[in-house]
């Protein structure tokens, strides 16, 4: 477990290195996501160990976003200098992103072979 | 123990770095509870319940963001080894990856580019400022890439944070009900927009549903962090110079 850990640790480090080096708007995190899958793919079969530790970080994923959340306070007087611009966004283009992306996807994806009988459709 | 008791306690209290860990975790817990109870209600996010718990007790009590967040920052590092590890979720999809890779990838931009254009182009005929405008434009993207974004564009990372936690909030919630009343039925496409939407408070909501719409959730939030991480800073210099 500390070596799956440890190794998720390594592929951020590098990847901050690299963005940092090479000066790229992409942020570490996300070239460590890079780095890691590129691993997997050579590896073919990840050990479970890893996908165990993968697992457990992902869980409760939205967990993690609580304390930037709590920034609320402090950005409260430019909330409501633009409150109306910012809600109308929020809302409005979120839905569209998202009701656009599903139209494409359900039209261009390939034929699936059973997706409408799991889940409930809430 | 008297009123000034207490305060002096919480005075104490609230510097030590174990006390805004712990609310942190037990506002989640309380809000994880809530939303069990209520049947998985989307409109009861677990997230929503903790940070309104949480900016409640901050404002009360005339706490500064500040000293809540040095013991928030242990849960709030666990971010960027999460988005790493994002990388495994994604190669369970590999061999969709393999069939459907080019629909993929003209999926994840056409939804990156709507997502960011729309909320541009309506915040700024609405008036937004600047920095309004520049730190809405990649709410889109998981919160340690868009504060990332927000900063190279000229935007305010706190404020992108919390636009960026909110989209995901709009998208769990109305989301699944937008998509239902456009009569959306395939899983796989439903949670792929879920991701490229909502990033990881969509996908959490994703995986609680279905586990097919999770996945590809998953999917489309980790290409979505790439091809916004990816565009959206050139676009952006090269509209606004």
């Amino acid at each position: 477990m500390i070596a799956a850990f440890a190794l998720i640790l390594v592929c951020q480090l590098f990847g901050e290195v690299i963005s940092e080096l090479f000066d790229l708007p992409v942020p570490g995190p996300v070239i460590g996501l890079g780095l890691l899958f590129i691993g997997l793919i050579v590896k073919r079969r990840p050990p479970r160990v890893l996908t165990d530790a993968a697992d457990n970080l992902l869980i409760h994923f939205s967990l993690l976003f609580v304390p930037a959340g709590v920034g609320v306070v402090t950005q409260l007087d430019r909330l409501r200098g633009d409150w109306l611009p910012i809600t109308a966004a929020l809302i409005f283009s979120t839905l569209l992103a998202m009701v656009l992306t599903a139209l494409l996807m359900s039209k261009l994806l390939p034929k699936p072979k059973a997706s409408v009988s799991e889940g409930e459709a809430k | 123990m008297g009123e000034t008791d207490i305060t002096q306690l919480w005075v104490y209290l609230s510097t030590k770095p174990l006390t805004g860990l712990t609310i942190t975790l037990v506002a989640y817990s309380i809000g994880f509870w809530l939303y069990q109870k209520t049947d998985r209600n989307p409109v009861c996010n677990p997230v929503v319940i903790a940070i309104a718990l949480i900016a409640l007790l901050l404002e009360s009590t005339g706490t500064p963001y500040a000293t809540y967040f040095e013991g928030a920052q242990f849960v709030h590092f666990l971010l960027g080894p999460a988005t790493v590890a994002l990388a495994v979720p994604l190669f369970r999809q590999m061999e969709t990856l393999k069939r459907a890779l080019p629909v993929i990838i003209f999926g994840v931009l056409f939804g990156s580019l709507v997502a960011s254009v729309s909320t541009v182009v309506l915040a700024w005929v609405l008036g937004a400022s600047p920095e309004t405008l520049a730190s809405l434009a990649p709410k889109s993207v998981t919160t340690p890439v868009a504060m990332g974004i927000a900063d190279e564009i000229g935007g305010v990372p706190a404020l992108t944070a919390v636009c960026v936690i909110a989209t995901g909030i709009v998208g769990a919630t109305l989301g699944p009900m937008v998509m239902n009343l456009a009569r959306l039925k395939d899983w796989r496409a439903r949670g792929f927009a879920m991701g490229v939407a909502a990033h990881g408070i969509g996908t959490a909501r994703a995986f609680q549903v279905n586990e097919t719409a999770g996945a590809f959730s998953g999917l489309a939030m980790g290409l979505n962090t790439l091809a916004t991480a990816l565009t959206l800073p050139f676009l952006w210099h090269w509209f606004f110079g």
